[in-house]
């Protein structure tokens, strides 16, 4: 009777159009902002993967990466002497404005790396090379958002707090939430780039020894030294789940998800209505025929199965491509689909068929059989 | 030569609505039908055949009263025995056809089979062996709407017979065809539905037909008036 039901889906085909067109578009909307809601989230904590550390040590006020509170230089040489501690280097990591060459203003994230050793220093150069930043007045810019400085080549120059900053080499570097281009320079230099404060070290980034593990590190250097310790795991996800709670992008995107679920409802639903009430006659002849009410639940929620998943496939597949070519580029566009969206998309979509199918399946239930015998 | 009794109904009452809108459709109607014979029941509008036929296959609940169809009692059989029932003895031919308009023709015969879990391959050749029966062999990847309406009568024709019932039910099945067709239809249907072990009942108020009948029950005012029986087929 599967056949059956296929065969009376396909064949209305301006209903089953509709449906699948209808099932798609909701599918896709659903991946495409759930895409974009990850995206964006997973931005905040980009500066944790662009610099790369195991260990982040930072004030117990922090909050995220850029909302935090800067350490004592003498911090330094504490965290190095706690147990476990293979290294520990300064970092130094801020917004500040840069002078281009136009005259224009351009906030950059400014990324000061240890003098000697350059940790946290991008592992992809475009051009140029890392160890040059060890010649006066150098700086390594990310190509991410390099529009906003004029696109500079390696010897261009602009002005930082009225220092010079040479260009000696372009990296590979991820965007962030904030979308401001990354500039790298070693740390006595980003002193100079920015305006004096008591404390100026924005975080101390740590190795632990072989053989320990970084949370054993982390519990060493809190016991130690009362400051906080993230793993880079720990600070992405704290940092996530700071713009989740104090940003309204989870209750817009989640509005959004929700007038996709409501609009798939009214959809589906409307047409599989409609479909059993084409089809009201004919389900009244099988039930006459002898289909019991289990064959013809069964049939519709094949139908709906069917129209769910086959929406589902094109819908998702559109959201990605949609993805894929808005992520050509250069990342411009916040887009991030993980498997765990994919499942749960198909999950709503099912979930939006059978809840739809529900009306037209208590229709055929109560249908008499004898309402084919009616002219 | 007697033949026998396939389906009897006793002092058979069925109401509809309550209050205002209350109806008494049948009124302790008594009806013998007899295997190997077409019975014809006639009478105006309004007056409870298709509600007796409804009621004698098991698609509607009676008030009160006996059904008796091959010994067993359809007015005491729960709603899914009674699905079960018609799944395996009574076939169906309705005014409007209802032939599913997305299937071909060998498929909508084939549901009945279908219905009963037989392989779709064997029921499609099945099918297209009653297509051949009803004279539309040619016709099988036809669907309804590629159809005349005579056409559509006999693919339903041959969808009652196919699961090979001990009794079919048919309302007005001559209503939605001119007079010739009509009358082309019932003698084919009646050529190759009638069958010693098998009953037809057949709902009409088409005086063109009854000469088809082999008895004629009349009603009138939801009672059974008359029984009359055709000489011309003794």
């Amino acid at each position: 009777m599967l056949r059956i039901a296929f065969q009376m889906l396909v064949g209305d085909r301006a209903k089953y159009l509709t449906l699948i067109s209808g099932l798609s578009f909701v599918t896709l909307l659903f991946v495409q902002q759930g895409s974009v809601f990850c995206g964006l989230m997973l931005r905040t904590a980009k500066p944790v993967e662009a610099i790369g550390a195991p260990i982040w040590v930072c004030d117990p006020t922090l909050q995220a990466i850029d909302d935090f509170k800067p350490l004592l230089d003498t911090d330094l040489t504490r965290i190095r002497s706690v147990d476990g501690v293979r290294w520990a280097v300064p970092l130094f990591m801020r917004q500040v404005q840069v002078r281009l060459n136009d005259g224009k203003f351009q906030t950059v994230r400014l990324i000061g790396l240890d003098n000697a050793s350059l940790v946290g220093r991008p592992s992809q150069m475009l051009s140029g090379n890392t160890e040059s930043l060890l010649l006066p007045d150098s700086v390594v810019i990310g190509k991410a958002e390099m529009e906003r400085l004029n696109n500079p080549k390696v010897d261009d120059t602009f002005e930082i707090n009225d220092k010079l900053a040479r260009v000696v080499g372009i990296a590979d570097v991820p965007r962030d939430f904030l979308s401001n281009p990354y500039v790298y320079t070693t740390y006595d230099r980003a002193l100079q780039y920015s305006p004096r404060q008591r404390k100026q070290m924005s975080y101390v980034l740590v190795a632990p020894q072989p053989g320990l593990s970084s949370q054993q590190v982390v519990e060493n250097i809190k016991k130690t030294t009362g400051l906080s310790a993230y793993t880079a795991d720990d600070l992405r996800w704290l940092t996530i789940w700071y713009f989740m709670r104090n940003t309204g992008i989870p209750i817009n995107i989640g509005i959004s998800l929700l007038l996709v679920f409501v609009v798939g409802m009214a959809i589906a639903g409307q047409t599989f209505y409609a479909f059993a009430l084409q089809n009201e006659r004919y389900f009244g002849a099988l039930k006459a025929m002898g289909t019991g009410n289990f064959t013809l639940v069964r049939m519709i929620m094949f139908q709906s199965l069917f129209v769910g998943v086959v929406g589902y496939g094109i819908g998702a597949g559109a959201a990605c491509f949609i993805g894929w070519m808005g992520s050509g580029g250069r990342e411009k566009l916040a887009f991030f689909t993980p498997e765990q969206l994919l499942f749960i998309s198909f999950g709503v979509t099912i979930v939006i068929c059978l809840l739809s199918s529900l009306v037209s399946i208590q229709r055929v239930i109560r249908l008499e059989p004898a309402v084919v015998f009616r002219g | 030569m007697e033949h026998e009794i396939a389906a009897k109904l006793v002092d058979v009452d069925k109401n509809f609505g309550l209050g205002n809108t209350f109806v008494k459709v049948l009124k302790k109607v008594n009806l013998e039908i007899h295997s190997g014979e077409l019975t014809l029941l006639v009478g105006p509008s309004g007056c409870g055949k298709t509600t007796l036929l409804s009621v004698l296959a098991g698609i509607l609940d009676t008030t009160d009263g006996e059904v008796n169809v091959f010994g067993t009692r359809v007015d005491k059989l729960s709603q899914a025995k009674k699905t079960s029932f018609r799944r395996k003895n009574i076939g169906f031919i309705f005014q409007q056809f209802n032939l599913l308009p997305t299937l071909t023709a060998a498929d909508n015969v084939a549901i009945p089979l279908l219905i009963s879990k037989v392989p779709y391959r064997e029921a499609l050749k099945k099918a297209k062996y009653y297509l051949e029966v009803v004279g539309l062999g040619d016709r099988v990847t036809f669907y309804p709407t590629q159809l005349s309406g005579g056409q559509q009568q006999r693919v339903a024709i041959a969808r009652a017979l196919v699961a090979e019932p001990k009794l079919i039910v048919c309302d007005e099945p001559t209503a939605s065809l001119d007079g010739e067709t009509g009358k082309i239809v019932m003698e084919m249907f009646r050529q190759t539905a009638l069958k010693r072990d098998r009953a037809i009942v057949v709902v009409t108020h088409d005086n063109r037909i009854f000469e088809y009948g082999d008895r004629i029950a009349e009603m009138l005012d939801g009672r059974i008036v008359s029984i009359h029986e055709n000489k011309n087929h003794k």
